[in-house]
């Protein structure tokens, strides 16, 4: 599993190393360079789109899992799970379309459809990282005096910690994946670029939004990598 | 002091109801070990359970130094118990450090104070506190992680504790090992210990009283040595083994039946006088000492009379000597290694402390023992 998804990252970055040599080299990087405005403009409405749906499903979702995790929802909360797992099953794009039944165009549908693409990942492994945490560790804090909220502190979330990273970390790679569809309900983004660009058969516009769009998925893995490894403490850690 | 009165636990289960406890009535002195011991599923980690409460008794009471647990704010009652899980159950997000500075933090304690009382407990157990306090769980062996377990529960010096087969997950060598640490420890903490134990010979070493339980009852509730010498009914007999009398020679130190006043002499001294010592003591062999008390050799009676020279001159070597701290049971094997019917015993220094006779074992064994008193 680990090897598996250090070797896509490791394809990824040579991917991107390549497309840059080959962009570069074919004289497409004046191309693209004439979208500089264009691109820095779309890409900080892109990074809003993800930093702010993203955050929200992480605030959202791990109390979600948290709060299914507790014992008062053990018979209701395999249910809910269930339902959050049908959810899954329904395809980004038709989420976002059919956030935009609901809310219009805009930033509003474009901000939901991605929150919701993201929040499922989330809440399962927060769900899960907290159910897998040993009985007997449970028992002897318990057995020690410390109350449910200490418990869940200091005991049980940082036990569950390394499982509810990897679940962030796929949110925020679908999310990512994702953002450039939100073009199609008025959200904007660098999606915007790249649509257009195979509308006009423009390679140079298709590629000023899709390199971006490439090297903003690498870039939020890597920053999600590196938090894992440090963040997670190292006796749960085993990437350390 | 642990008291439990008529203390019943039943669980509703699909397949019925379990009584898991069965109007248990003990009392555990204070400074006292008391082994809960019996067959998987006879309630003992049941009864455990409901003195720290995370079991809730069906019904009955249980009072720690006269005072009903029930009546006690259920956390704050946790916390003065020292609670050992036969999982361990170490934290393995904290540091060793940290595991052992829970409740004591949870207290209230300094984190300074806390701090320093972990590396004094680690060093206590004879791990070095550089080496192991900022490790974690996952990088200690078996035996490590179950010291520190052991100590975790110490921390916050309760005045009671809750320990649930604390030395099981380990292999014999080594809980040979923790079990005489923590008697050694015991020995002067002094806590009022309940230990939960399947294994006969581990409730015989470490407890004061054994609590024999069959399914949620008390059996027999009673001292290492009556238990073995005197098991109430079959069902006890059947549990503490065929071979019963034999461990309770772990239960008696050489020194407890060794005869001081064995006549011992000095190689240089003339065998008139080792015959008069040995008259006067009514035996027929005088321990032939060296200048430092160490009992070196003997000599009999019937080689003694109406010889001249020195003892010396009609002394064998002894075959072997034991301590006089050692149990029947070293004392018994070692006779036996060298085919012997009484070996001289040595105290702390070396010196000459007495002679244990095969004779005195078999009347120690048979002193107290007897027969089942029901079937
Ligand atoms: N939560 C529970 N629900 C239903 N039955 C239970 C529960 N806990 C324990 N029991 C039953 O109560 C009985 C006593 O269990 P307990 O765990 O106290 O046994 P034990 O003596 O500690 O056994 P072992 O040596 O295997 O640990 C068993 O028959 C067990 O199945
Ligand atoms: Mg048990």
């Amino acid at each position: 599993m680990q090897n598996m998804s250090g070797m896509s990252r490791m394809l990824s970055l040579v991917m991107v190393f390549a497309l840059g040599i080959w962009v570069t080299s074919s004289g497409l990087l004046s191309e693209i360079a004439v979208y500089e405005e264009d691109i820095l403009y779309l890409l900080k409405q892109h990074i809003i789109l993800v930093a702010a749906s993203g955050g929200a499903a992480i605030l959202v979702g791990v109390p979600i899992g948290i709060w299914l995790s507790r014992p008062i929802m053990e018979r209701s909360a395999e249910m809910i799970m269930q339902i959050f797992n049908v959810g899954t099953t329904i395809p980004t794009l038709a989420v976002i379309a059919l956030s935009m039944t609901l809310l219009g165009i805009g930033f509003a549908p474009a901000f939901f459809g991605l929150f919701v693409a993201s929040l499922l990942p989330i809440v399962r492994n927060t769900y899960t990282g907290l159910l897998a945490v040993p009985r007997h560790l449970k028992e002897a804090a318990i057995g020690m005096g410390m109350t449910p909220a200490q418990m869940l502190i200091r005991v049980e979330f940082p036990n569950a910690l390394y499982v509810v990273f990897s679940g962030i970390r796929t949110a925020l790679a679908v999310n990512v994946g994702t953002t450039p569809l939100a073009f199609l309900i008025g959200g904007g983004g660098l999606g915007e670029l790249i649509f257009t660009g195979i509308d006009l058969m423009d390679t140079g516009m298709l590629l000023a939004g899709a390199v971006p769009t490439a090297l903003l998925a690498v870039f939020v893995d890597f920053v999600m990598g590196q938090a894992q490894l440090h963040l997670v403490p190292k006796g749960v850690n085993p990437l350390r | 002091m642990i008291q439990l009165e008529n203390l019943t636990k039943t669980f509703e289960t699909p397949r019925g109801v379990v009584v898991a406890a069965d109007k248990v009535n003990m009392t555990v002195p204070t400074g006292e070990i008391c082994v809960l011991l019996g067959p998987s599923g006879c309630g003992k980690t049941t009864a455990l359970k409901m003195i720290n409460r995370l079991i809730r008794p069906t019904s009955g009471r249980i009072l720690i130094n006269g005072e009903d647990t029930a009546d006690r704010n259920t956390i704050e009652l946790r916390r003065q118990i020292g609670y050992v899980i036969q999982q361990i159950g170490l934290f393995p997000n904290m540091t060793v450090e940290e595991n052992i500075c829970v409740v004591p933090r949870m207290l209230g304690w300094e984190a300074k104070p806390a701090k320093a009382r972990a590396a004094e407990l680690i060093d206590l157990v004879g791990l070095d506190p550089h080496h192991f306090l900022y490790r974690y769980p996952k990088e200690l062996s078996g035996g490590q992680q179950q010291r520190i377990g052991v100590i975790r529960a110490l921390a916050a010096d309760p005045p009671v504790m809750l320990m649930d087969e604390p030395f099981g997950a380990i292999d014999p060598i080594n809980r040979e090992i923790i079990q005489n640490e923590f008697l050694k420890m015991q020995a002067t903490l002094k806590k009022t210990i309940m230990f939960v134990s399947h294994d006969i010979d581990e409730a015989v070493k470490m407890g004061d009283k054994i609590a024999i339980f069959r399914g949620g009852r008390i059996e027999q509730y009673d001292t290492p040595d009556r238990i073995l010498s005197h098991p109430v009914n079959a069902f006890v007999a059947d549990f503490v083994g065929a071979d019963r009398t034999l461990k309770r020679l772990r239960l008696v130190t050489a020194e407890m039946i060794a005869d001081p006043g064995t006549p011992a002499v000095a190689r240089g001294a003339r065998p008139q006088e080792a015959l008069q010592a040995a008259k006067a003591h009514g035996g027929r062999t005088v321990i032939v000492i060296d200048a430092n008390h160490r009992p070196v050799a003997y000599a009999t009676v019937e080689e003694l009379s109406g010889a001249h020279g020195t003892v010396g001159d009609f002394a064998h070597p002894l075959p072997a000597t034991v301590p006089a701290r050692a149990d029947l049971r070293a004392v018994v094997s070692e006779m036996f290694a060298n085919d012997v019917m009484w070996l001289a015993c040595t105290d702390d220094q070396g010196r000459f402390a007495g002679v244990v006779t095969q004779p005195a074992v078999t009347a120690m064994l048979g002193q107290s023992s007897g027969q089942p008193l029901t079937n």
